[in-house]
């Protein structure tokens, strides 16, 4: 600490930190003085000139942009993808103080354990009276197909989150239990990866409890889930529509789990497995990220296109486990909250280490004439709705009004429907220090901590995901929509060792299993493949046109007609300089490549979205002719990087040889019709020099054959030259070494119908000489190629 | 009184275009209820055979039958055949409590066990407050009746405000719907009973089953013979329990109605429910015959 009346940095860098007053603030104490765990951090930052600071937050910014992280964010129908909000200074908390809060988390996660064995086994609660039967009859994520499940692990719950706060007088409190399919934990862990980078040279020596172990532990919790059979791990995701996705993808390729869909899996006698392209394996352990009333059509909401029918078949038949086993939603109402006192003390015989926020169910007598003696502290909402108390909609009353003041009023509200409603306390957080716009400024927080049950119990993660209010009002409404989020740093007395999550684990030895490709995702990645080389195809043409277009200056030319006519077969209007179905075919590579993201290199997929995206703006811009061509230019430059990029950098081997296949299908087919249009009899004269264009290869043609280009040079060149990776027999050749290798680890016939296929056009064109290529062969060549792409979907994508 | 039934439902699918991996969940087997019905023999089968077939019982204690076949089936038949002994409940005195005293009544029973009024309040999958229908309701009724009286007369109410009409609903027409059209099937204007009864604080559910194809001599032919019925039944205290009502007839469920399902509403009862990959459209029929056995002739 500084010495009195020798202001240095530091004291000046907090000078003008006010926390308000009668609200307990992580940095400073109520006497002005700073928490001593959070002084080697300010000191840091103090010791920074603003561009200093400035360049440190753009360090981390430039990460999260360059892996991706966003989230969707739904306002009505709309649904927009917002960049990564992060607050860059973390929230600071002593590790002796994480340690007791963390005692009441693990508490509470064994209590919820307990009251979702009851409310789906025996209902003692409420026979004995301390949950009331119409909460739990009532609630509609109290799922009647689960009742009598008894869960192959012996538990319902393995993974929760909890939301605390502190109040004024600096004690934790929850606001909220999040048990249904609890998310976060992987925006923790990229906060993480994001504040590390801000503050590279403190980070390593600060002594912050590293995440990767309690990461490790889960991992290995749900590994040992398995049980004898070597089913696999698996997280179910609803699909990249759901504003979590991102976190899925990322937290699966963390933890080296398969990311599915209900979609890529199927119950079978009773069993669970995911459809992949050798057919069917079995899956043992579901990580849930989706609700559990749309996981199953069949018994849960009929409506669910989501779902997997004979889902809960399968987990009644003890075939699998699920974390968290359906029906956890139950355990989220905020009216349960005003009887968990009760039942801890009932069921644990100990009071909640960590109270909760105090919540009155309206249905009971004396608790709603309490509540309407207490209007004006009170928040007044659904009593089974699962959202938090501050995320306020139109029919909730706080202060004793609506804030629709169309509702009528509140207190006979209260009256007529009591027993849907709760009262809970209108609290106020604490503050911690944002950076806004250069200066500290005290904003009021929440965290969202997270806990893994282990073979030693509970587990709880050392950090969090704190997010941050908008504006200084440190009542819980400032938490709403459009505050920031930051990372929350434990901080024990010692350095703490790097840690990742490859460490070996102490005991028998975890074979890792081998990877599989679920057919939904090798059909992702095959027409990704096929997207983006159809897309180059057009952009091949289309520079040739525009080429010719200046140079003749006119469209009547019967070449430039011919290519005109060419593009137009395919869907491409050449009134548009760059058209728009072009832009739709990269459009539809990105939408591929957003389903496989957990496949997926963050730097192809970031060059990916340049191309489309300089393409659409491109479009915008360019005229007909050398413009055109010179855009066409750019964009093939970043097809070749896009390409280049995800042919080195491709997470699977098995998802890479698909987008192989796509390519080179679409390769084959495109080179056969630029030949069938172009090196016809009937083509207008320099077509045979467009198509050498086209196929890239004009520097060869001109050193092998010093002759005028000839039908029949042009052919050997881009058919039959298996040197030639432009050429259709060189496709023919990839096709057939990468369908030799899916059909050597496939359990299917050694034959199968693409493999015959594809033997028989690689035989026919290698046999034939360039003048037995004609336009009729170059159409059937098409055919037989669209019959191999279908035999192909058929044999390993469906 | 009782009285056997030979009852055969057949209930038929066929698909545009084949459907594959075809999953379905079916609630066509009637119930054993001491005192109320056996089942004295039949048996559930699907033709062609399943290759997966799980015969179990769901929360509300409804036999179900989940059968899935692999491969592309373009045609698929469901069917129950089986004797049903059926008894005519005691048309007893009026237990049930007043309506001002049902909520007190209710409130008294901690329990969430299937037979627990506290599932048959409130909203349910296909159900949800209708306030038309709850101002419908309260007119019907008043503060002073039993709640087997209230009950009744919803029940008349609906049955005189309804004509039938199997065109004018399909099986996803919400009550709401039925309502305002004043037309339907048994399953709409039973739906719109429960909602009317549970807005008035009477729990209130679904009862899915048959009814007797063909009237005794000299008694008028009932409406909904033709397909599975659905009736209703309401908690009407703890003293009468769970009593039932045929809206469609404007009568109590009794020696002409064999019970197959309990639940809140349709969607969980719903005698068969399926989830199928198939691109094209499909058609379902259904057949029944519910046929009263001379107990003098041989069986």
């Amino acid at each position: 600490m500084n010495k009195a009346g020798t202001p240095d940095a530091l004291s000046r860098f907090l000078s003008g930190y006010d926390p308000l007053p009668g609200v307990a603030d992580e940095l400073k104490r109520p006497d002005g003085t700073m928490r001593p765990v959070w002084e080697p951090l300010m000191r840091y930052v103090a010791g920074k000139s603003p561009e200093q600071l400035a360049r440190a937050f753009a360090r981390g910014d430039q990460y999260l942009h360059d892996t991706g992280v966003y989230f969707r964010q739904y306002s009505g129908a709309e649904s927009t993808v917002r960049s990564w909000p992060l607050s860059h200074l973390p929230v600071v908390i002593s590790e002796n103080e994480w340690d007791g809060l963390a005692a009441g988390i693990a508490q509470r996660a064994e209590l919820l354990e307990r009251v979702m064995a009851d409310l789906y086994g025996k209902a003692e609660l409420v026979r004995d009276g301390f949950l009331p039967a119409d909460l739990i009859a009532q609630n509609p994520e109290w799922l009647r197909p689960v009742v009598g499940i008894k869960p192959r692990s012996k538990h319902f719950l393995h993974f929760l989150a909890f939301e605390i706060g502190r109040s004024p007088d600096g004690s934790w409190f929850v606001l909220g239990d999040r048990a249904q399919a609890p998310s976060g934990s992987g925006f923790a862990l990229e906060n993480r990866m994001a504040s590390s980078r801000v503050f590279h040279d403190h980070f390593p020596k600060s002594g912050v409890a590293r995440l990767a172990g309690f990461f490790r532990s889960f991992r290995d919790a749900m590994l040992g889930l398995r049980g004898p059979a070597d089913g696999r791990v698996a997280i179910l995701t609803p699909g990249q529509h759901t504003d979590t996705y991102y976190e899925h993808a990322y937290i699966a390729r963390y933890l080296g789990f398969l990311l599915l869909e209900c979609e890529d899996l199927k119950v079978q006698d009773g069993k669970l497995s995911v459809r992949t392209i050798n057919g069917p394996k079995p899956v043992s352990v579901l990580w849930r990220r989706l609700d559990s009333r749309f996981a199953d059509p069949l018994e849960l909401d009929e409506t669910s296109a989501l779902g997997t029918p004979g889902m809960v078949a399968a987990l009644r038949a003890g075939a699998m486990d699920m974390v968290n086993c359906l029906g956890s939603g139950v355990l989220e109402a905020r009216a349960l909250m005003a009887f968990l006192p009760g039942i801890c003390e009932h069921l644990m015989g100990e009071p909640l280490k960590l109270s909760n926020i105090a919540t009155w169910w309206c249905g009971q007598e004396s608790e709603r004439a309490y509540v309407l003696e207490n209007l004006e502290r009170m928040m007044i909402g659904s009593a089974l709705s699962t959202k938090l108390p501050f995320d306020i909609d139109r029919t909730t009353a706080l202060g004793g009004k609506f804030r629709d003041s169309a509702q009528g009023p509140v207190t006979e509200w209260i009256q007529r429907e009591g027993a849907r409603l709760v009262g809970q306390e209108a609290v106020t957080l604490s503050t911690t220090p944002a950076m806004i716009d250069g200066m500290l400024r005290p904003r009021p927080m929440v965290v969202r901590v997270f806990a893994t049950r282990t073979e030693n119990g509970w587990e709880v993660m050392p950090g969090g995901y704190a997010r941050i209010g908008r504006g200084g009002d440190p009542t819980a409404l400032a938490m709403q929509a459009g505050g920031s989020v930051a990372d929350v740093w434990v901080m024990s007395k010692t350095a703490k060792p790097a840690d990742t999550l490859a460490r070996a684990p102490a005991g028998p030895f975890l074979r890792r299993q081998p990877g599989l490709l679920p057919a939904r995702a090798a059909d992702n990645l095959f027409w990704l493949g096929r997207y983006v080389e159809r897309a180059e195809g057009a952009m091949r043409v289309l520079r040739a046109w525009h080429l010719r277009l200046e140079e003749h200056g006119t469209r009547t030319v019967p070449l430039v007609s011919a290519l005109g006519d060419f593009l137009s077969t395919f869907g491409h209007d050449p009134e548009e300089p760059i058209p728009t179905h072009l832009l739709g075919q990269l459009d539809a590579a990105v939408i591929c490549a957003s389903k496989v993201r957990d496949r997926f290199s963050t730097d192809g997929w970031n060059a990916l979205n340049d191309l489309a995206g300089s393409a659409g703006r491109l479009a915008e811009r360019v005229h007909h002719g050398d413009d055109a061509a010179h855009a066409m230019s750019v964009l093939l430059r970043k097809t070749a990087g896009f390409s280049g990029l995800v042919h080195e950098n491709m997470f699977r081997f098995l998802g890479w040889r698909f987008l192989t296949l796509g390519r080179a299908l679409e390769r084959a087919d495109h080179m056969a019709a630029v030949l069938a249009a172009l090196a016809d009899a009937e083509t207008p004269a320099g077509g045979l020099d467009a198509a050498v264009e086209v196929g890239d290869s004009v520097m060869t043609h001109r050193r092998r054959y010093t002759i005028e280009s000839s039908r029949e040079t042009v052919i050997d060149m881009l058919a039959l030259d298996r040197d030639n990776p432009r050429s259709i027999l060189f496709q023919i050749d990839r096709l057939r070494e990468e369908e030799e290798q899916l059909a050597a680890v496939s359990s299917r016939p050694r034959v199968g119908e693409a493999t015959r296929r594809i033997l028989m056009m690689q035989t026919m064109l290698a046999v034939s000489e360039p003048e037995q290529i004609s336009t009729r062969r170059l159409v059937r060549i098409r055919r037989e190629l669209a019959a191999i792409s279908e035999a192909l979907t058929a044999q390993y994508l469906s | 009184m009782s009285q056997i039934y030979d009852i055969r439902l057949r209930i038929a699918y066929s698909y545009d275009s084949p459907a594959a991996a075809q999953r379905t969940l079916l609630r066509i087997l009637p119930r054993n209820i001491a005192g109320q019905q056996q089942l004295l023999s039949g048996v559930v089968t699907s033709d062609p055979a399943p290759d997966y077939r799980l015969d179990d019982i769901d929360f509300f204690g409804n036999p179900t039958v989940e059968v899935a076949h692999e491969a592309r089936l373009s045609e698929v038949d469901f069917q129950f055949e089986g004797r049903v002994l059926r008894h005519a409940p005691g048309d007893g005195l009026d237990l049930s409590c007043g309506l001002r005293a049902l909520p007190r009544e209710i409130a008294q029973i901690n329990s969430i066990a299937p037979t627990s009024p506290h599932h048959f309040l409130g909203a349910s999958p296909r159900l949800r407050h209708e306030p038309e229908i709850a101002a419908f309701a309260r007119e019907c009724v008043s503060d002073s009746m039993s709640t087997l009286e209230a009950a009744e007369a919803l029940s008349l109410a609906l049955n005189t405000l309804f004509d039938f009409d199997s065109g004018a609903t399909e099986v996803t027409t919400t009550p709401i719907d039925a309502f305002r059209a004043r037309r339907g099937v048994c399953q709409d204007i039973s739906q719109v009973m429960i909602t009317a009864l549970r807005e008035i604080g009477i729990p209130a559910g679904y009862v899915s089953g048959f009814l007797r194809t063909l009237p005794p001599e000299g008694q008028p032919r009932l409406e909904g013979a033709d397909a599975m019925h659905a009736w209703v039944r309401a908690w009407c205290g703890t003293d009468a329990g769970w009593v039932e009502f045929d809206p469609t007839n404007a009568i109590r469920a009794g020696l002409d109605h064999v019970i197959v399902g309990f639940g809140r509403d349709y969607s969980d009862v719903a005698p068969s429910k399926g989830s199928l990959r198939s691109e094209g459209g499909h058609d379902t029929r259904h057949m029944v015959d519910v046929v009263p056995v001379d107990e003098r002739a041989p069986a």
